[in-house]
């Protein structure tokens, strides 16, 4: 690669922040890929409805139809209570993302340093990590009783259940990345006069970092999970709250919407803290694009 | 090491060792030539392992390098010669002996770790350079961690530096957006901002084409004319020994120590047409049989690279 004499200014290689994501929008559009994934979407939706309304497989006998949960989630009037027109609607996605987003930020806050320290310190490791090992396998949905006898309140309840598996992925996530450290970089830092802490700082955190913002996606994603699964066994609002009273009310269409809007609220989230990393982790954008990885 | 042309003990010991010297550093010579950065490695031994599988990797060591000296260490892969490197840089501690910088002894049988520091900065085989960070701030981590320089004067000195070194253009690209040829004289010039006694090459080169390596190897005598510190090289080359050094070391293998020392007796400054010179060829014929003798042993015993 002939990089080392191309000058700063000229070439595609140096844009930044913005222009770079619409440089990045564009190359998008003019590949197969959306329209790859148009397809995708259009053989799954043509499925569903095939096979409910059209084929009225057996299996599906009581699922509500692709047009049924169009119909219900456009409408103005919805027959079973919600749909883009109500504001319950809005209520229960901005109670449940309040949750996740205190719980992820939390779980990142605790997480991230343990994680850091954890891999740092060999000490500090030999103390706590059997027991993390020991703590981090059991299901959150296991801590449900000792959540709700241990906070009275049922909202910190909630939150704590979603805490704890986003934490324990973080943290995991974070010890992995220091791990990864090439210890060259270790000794260099050393080499050139850096101090204790000037190593944690200047090597061990960002070399971390991009394991740290894989366990933050990893995060998120089972920050909703367990988010919904204590919604469903206590609180109120919440998409999982809807999902569960739906079912108990036979409100089936209701179930869908709950569901399409969790995963479109939870793809949102992820690629929210994707952005983040790629912002602070230009060097690394910028490597994986010259592997032709991006 | 009793070969005629290759006496050396003599001149590599500086005339001001025997005078006592302060606790700091300047010692009690003016000269030109440069004062600071000899080393004396001394009967330096190295086991490896426990009781069952202990290998020695060094063993009655000695070697010493002038101040301001090119030394090439020059050895089949695996014969323990980054293991002299490591002590010295004090990445490993020592089973025996001394090694001291200037005069002041860096570790020995009390210490057998050496400090790690600024005035001995390594360059490593396979590059360290930190990829989060653009090349210019690579540069300037050394004295801008160790609050030498405001970051703003670190970045003035780096820029001159890079210049100097044909790095202009690179400063803000990562390191791996440029070539490794060039990622190898970023990472020479961050340990020279440090103004080190001692730069620590290991096998800087290995992983570059033979025509790349050709131009790195005039870049880098043109960093060392402008900045005269001493150079500790090892390498399995002798060809890039022979062309850089002033002194030329070849290593026994397993255990590791010098099998014959070379005063390369061509003027620096030096330029590729020192490669088809007649004492170069001479020089080289001289020492290949050497070479090749320990290469041979290190195949047979199956060392692996390291």
């Amino acid at each position: 690669m002939s990089a080392g004499q191309t000058p700063a200014a000229g070439g595609g290689r140096h844009r930044r922040g913005a222009a770079l994501t619409l440089h990045r929008a564009s190359a998008w559009f003019r590949s197969s890929r959306p329209y790859l994934m148009l397809t995708g979407f259009g053989l799954f939706l043509g499925g569903w409805y095939l096979a409910v309304e059209v084929w009225k497989l057996p299996r599906f006998a009581e699922m509500p139809g692709l047009t049924v949960v169009v119909k219900e989630w456009l409408s103005k009037d919805p027959t079973y209570g919600l749909s883009l027109y109500t504001p319950e609607y809005y209520q229960h996605i901005g109670r449940s993302v309040w949750r996740v987003a205190q719980a992820f930020t939390l779980a990142t806050v605790f997480g991230v340093p343990l994680g850091l320290l954890l891999g740092w310190s060999k000490r500090f490791r030999d103390y706590v990590f059997p027991l993390f090992e020991l703590l981090r396998p059991i299901p959150v949905l296991a801590w449900v009783p000792l959540a709700i006898v241990m906070f009275v309140a049922s909202e910190s309840a909630v939150i704590y259940l979603a805490f704890l598996a986003s934490f324990f992925a973080t943290a995991l996530n974070a010890m992995l990345g220091v791990e990864s450290i090439d210890a060259h970089y270790v000794r260099a830092a050393e080499c050139l006069g850096a101090s204790r802490a000037q190593v944690f700082r200047h090597v061990i955190l960002p070399g971390a970092l991009p394991f740290i913002f894989t366990g933050l996606q990893i995060s998120v994603g089972v920050a909703w999970f367990s988010l919904v699964a204590a919604e469903m066994v206590s609180g109120q609002y919440g998409l999982g709250y809807v999902i569960n009273t739906s079912y108990s009310t036979v409100r089936y269409p209701t179930i869908i919407i709950g569901m399409i809007t969790l995963g479109v609220v939870g793809y949102v989230t992820s690629a929210m803290v994707r952005v983040v990393g790629d912002l602070l982790m230009q060097w690394r954008v910028r490597e994986l694009a010259l592997r032709g990885q991006s | 090491m009793t070969a005629a042309p290759f006496v050396h003990r003599e001149t590599a010991a500086p005339a001001w060792r025997d005078v006592p010297v302060a606790p700091g550093r300047t010692a009690p010579v003016a000269e030109a030539t440069p004062t600071r950065g000899a080393i004396r490695i001394e009967n330096v031994v190295k086991v490896y392992g426990g009781r069952s599988g202990a290998v020695t990797a060094v063993d009655g060591c000695s070697l010493d390098i002038a101040a301001g000296e090119i030394f090439m260490v020059v050895g089949p892969s695996g014969c323990g010669k980054t293991t002299l490197l490591n002590a010295v840089a004090g990445f490993h501690d020592i089973s025996g002996g001394r090694i001291s910088l200037d005069g002041q002894v860096l570790c020995d049988s009390a210490r057998p770790q050496a400090p790690r520091g600024s005035d001995r900065v390594v360059v490593f085989q396979n590059g360290a350079l930190f990829p989060w960070r653009t090349n210019l701030e690579n540069v300037i981590f050394g004295p801008v961690m160790q609050r030498k320089l405001s970051k703003r004067d670190a970045i003035d000195k780096a820029m001159d530096m890079m210049a100097d070194a044909g790095l202009s253009g690179v400063e803000h690209s990562y390191p791996a957006e440029v070539s490794s040829g060039v990622r190898r004289r970023v990472e020479i010039v961050r340990a020279l901002m440090n103004d080190p006694k001692v730069l620590l090459l290991d096998e800087p080169y290995r992983a570059l084409d033979a025509l790349t390596k050709s131009v790195m190897h005039e870049a880098l005598l043109r960093i060392y004319y402008k900045n005269k510190v001493t150079i500790f090289f090892i390498t399995h080359d002798l060809e890039e020994a022979i062309f850089l050094g002033h002194k030329v070391a070849v290593m026994t293998t397993r255990p590791c120590r010098p099998k014959m020392i070379l005063t390369v007796d061509i003027p620096h400054p030096r330029d590729y047409s020192v490669l088809t010179s007649k004492r170069f060829r001479e020089l080289a014929r001289a020492t290949s049989a050497a070479v090749h003798e320990e290469a041979l042993k290190a195949f047979q015993s199956g060392e692996r690279e390291g």
